[in-house]
């Protein structure tokens, strides 16, 4: 007996890839049961923004930013279907399975850590996001935006943001004593961060403090980077928007391991 | 049988700010063993249990699962380790047969294997037939069957149950006790929760009773009961005021005694000789001895 407990010691590692694999497959497996829904939700809603900004806004304005208004919505979207399909889903996707359905309590019983779990969670949400995150900007190619090769890069950086995002999302979920409370984070924080990002109206027509914290802003950064993929790239600059995403994305995974560590381990 | 217990744990505390859930508590389960821990709710049994499965760190003391100590070596220990929580946590919107591949991945079994596993799973729960069902189609039984099922899809050394058959109708709870049985006939080690007296009686080698977060008394069932109750019990049943008076009257002649809520039991009476009350006798059991040792009162 004592030969069998020594052996397998040396294999507590951290970020496992059979954990992470056990609890993708989890999400894949449940994904066939709501995938009707969730692509819905992520999808229609920033086509209707598309759709409304386009048509409303468009007849109105033919230029923004030497770009034709469907050219500056259509890749703008991007960063809000990206924040739909992300920081929504991981906010409450995380505190329902945590608070009612104690999915979290039955993996943590399994040979997967905290860790493992929540970047599983997030790797999982960031995949769909890549998806869904471009599929406005597919619908914008049927109403005049020209298709580039540039777009293939699209969904990369939309995975990218949406892992910050979900892990964000995350985070609030451990933070968050109750899921009313997630009010106050989309009124205070996502709300205005998705409408000073560039997407709807340049951020050049802002006092120029709000410029200046707009370059802080995720949501910019990623409107931006889509904008450069699909009418071509900027150099240094887009490296630089690209290392702020990760960087967003590192931070914030920590911060949501952290956070649901608190939660789920007493 | 190896020298090594499955469980081990040394005057183990964990303290929820002001109050203690486990107290100083030590358990041991030897491997191949079904081990009850039994107490009133609140006693610490889920802590205990939140604690094996590394979803709660001890303030003091050492705990060791399957030779690998807590909380570093929990996920070796928990690749291992079978777990029934005492609140169902399958995915409702997910087939019996999804849930259980679902696990067959979160517990590392190889893809040759993979199906094989899941089979011999549905095959202990009995839900080979329901096997496309979705969970919420199912009754609360067969739900039952299935979270325990979940647990044994790897084959565990060790199988940890959260008050197995709560909530569940006599029928269904001897369909449990049935599988646990089983279970405990392969040789797989069993620490098992309840607050069912009948539970641990019947299932258990050894029960270890909990109280304010410690134990209190250990041992066979049969032995604890002779012990600190006794052979023999008289059941005095009467109208609230004799049951005070048999009551009084039998603790001043030095008989234990405990409250049924329509009787007073009086203990170990099989040497009275003529001085024990009238009424009607019966052999003492586990639940005199939970009583006497936990309290009467309800906290």
């Amino acid at each position: 007996m004592a030969t069998r407990a020594d052996a397998p010691r040396s294999t507590i590692g951290r970020l496992e890839r059979p954990a992470i694999t056990g609890v993708l497959v989890r999400e894949i497996v449940n994904f066939s049961s709501y995938w009707r829904s969730a692509s819905f939700s992520s999808t229609v809603e920033p086509t209707i923004y598309l759709l409304a900004f386009g048509f409303g806004f468009g007849s109105l304005v033919s230029e923004v930013g030497g770009y034709d208004y469907i050219e500056f919505i259509g890749t703008g979207i991007v960063a809000t279907a990206v924040l739909f399909s992300s920081a929504f889903p991981a906010m409450f996707g995380t505190f329902v399975k945590y608070q009612f359905q104690r999915t979290y309590d039955a993996i943590l019983a399994a040979p997967v850590d905290t860790e493992e779990l929540v970047t599983a969670e997030a790797l999982w949400i960031a995949m769909r996001t890549s998806v869904f995150g471009c599929v406005p900007m597919v619908v914008a190619i049927f109403f005049g935006l020209d298709p580039s090769w540039g777009m293939l890069a699209v969904p990369g950086i939309a995975f990218v943001s949406g892992y910050g995002w979900a892990c964000f999302g995350i985070a609030i979920a451990g933070f968050a004593k109750s899921i009313e409370n997630f009010s106050y984070i989309v009124s205070a924080v996502l709300t205005p961060l998705f409408l000073v990002a560039g997407t709807f109206f340049p951020i050049d027509t802002l006092p120029e403090w709000a410029q200046v914290l707009a370059n802080f802003n995720p949501l910019y950064q990623c409107v931006e980077l889509v904008r450069a993929a699909v009418f071509g790239w900027e150099g240094w600059v887009d490296l630089l928007r690209l290392a702020f995403l990760v960087g967003f994305g590192l931070l914030t995974w920590r911060i949501s391991i952290r956070a649901m560590t608190r939660k789920l381990v007493d | 049988m190896s020298a090594q217990p499955a469980i081990r744990l040394r005057g183990v505390v964990k303290r929820y700010g002001e109050i203690t859930a486990v107290n100083g508590l030590d358990l041991d389960v030897p491997e191949g063993t079904c081990v009850g821990l039994l107490g009133p709710n609140g006693a610490g049994k889920s802590t205990t249990m939140r604690l094996l499965t590394g979803q709660a760190i001890a303030d003091e003391g050492e705990l060791e699962v399957l030779g690998f100590k807590l909380p570093e070596q929990s996920k070796v220990a928990r690749a291992q380790c079978g777990v029934t929580p005492q609140l169902d946590n399958l995915d409702t919107s997910l087939t019996v047969e999804q849930n259980l591949l679902v696990f067959a991945h979160l517990y590392r079994i190889g893809r040759h294997e993979r199906q094989a596993a899941i089979e011999r799973a549905l095959g202990i729960a009995n839900l080979n037939d329901r096997r496309d069902s979705r969970v919420d189609k199912l009754s609360g039984g067969m739900r039952r069957r299935l979270l325990i099922a979940r647990a044994l899809v790897h084959r565990p050394r060790l199988v940890l149950l959260d008050e197995p058959t709560v909530g569940l109708d006599p029928q269904v709870r001897q369909e449990l006790w049935a599988l646990i049985d089983a279970m405990r006939a392969e040789g797989t080690t069993i620490l098992m929760s309840t607050h069912y007296i009948e539970e641990a009686q019947r299932l258990a080698d050894s029960v270890l009773i909990m109280s304010h977060g410690s134990a209190v008394a250990a041992g066979a069932p049969a032995e604890l009961v002779a012990e600190h109750a006794g052979r023999e019990a008289v059941e005095v049943y009467g109208s609230p005021a004799m049951l005070a008076e048999a009551e009084a009257s039998a603790r001043a002649a030095g008989f234990a005694t405990r409250r049924t809520g329509t009787s007073i039991s009086v203990l170990g009476i099989e040497d009275a000789d003529g001085r024990a009350p009238e009424g009607e006798r019966r052999p003492a059991n586990l639940e005199d001895v939970f009583v006497l040792l936990t309290g009467e009162e309800i906290e």
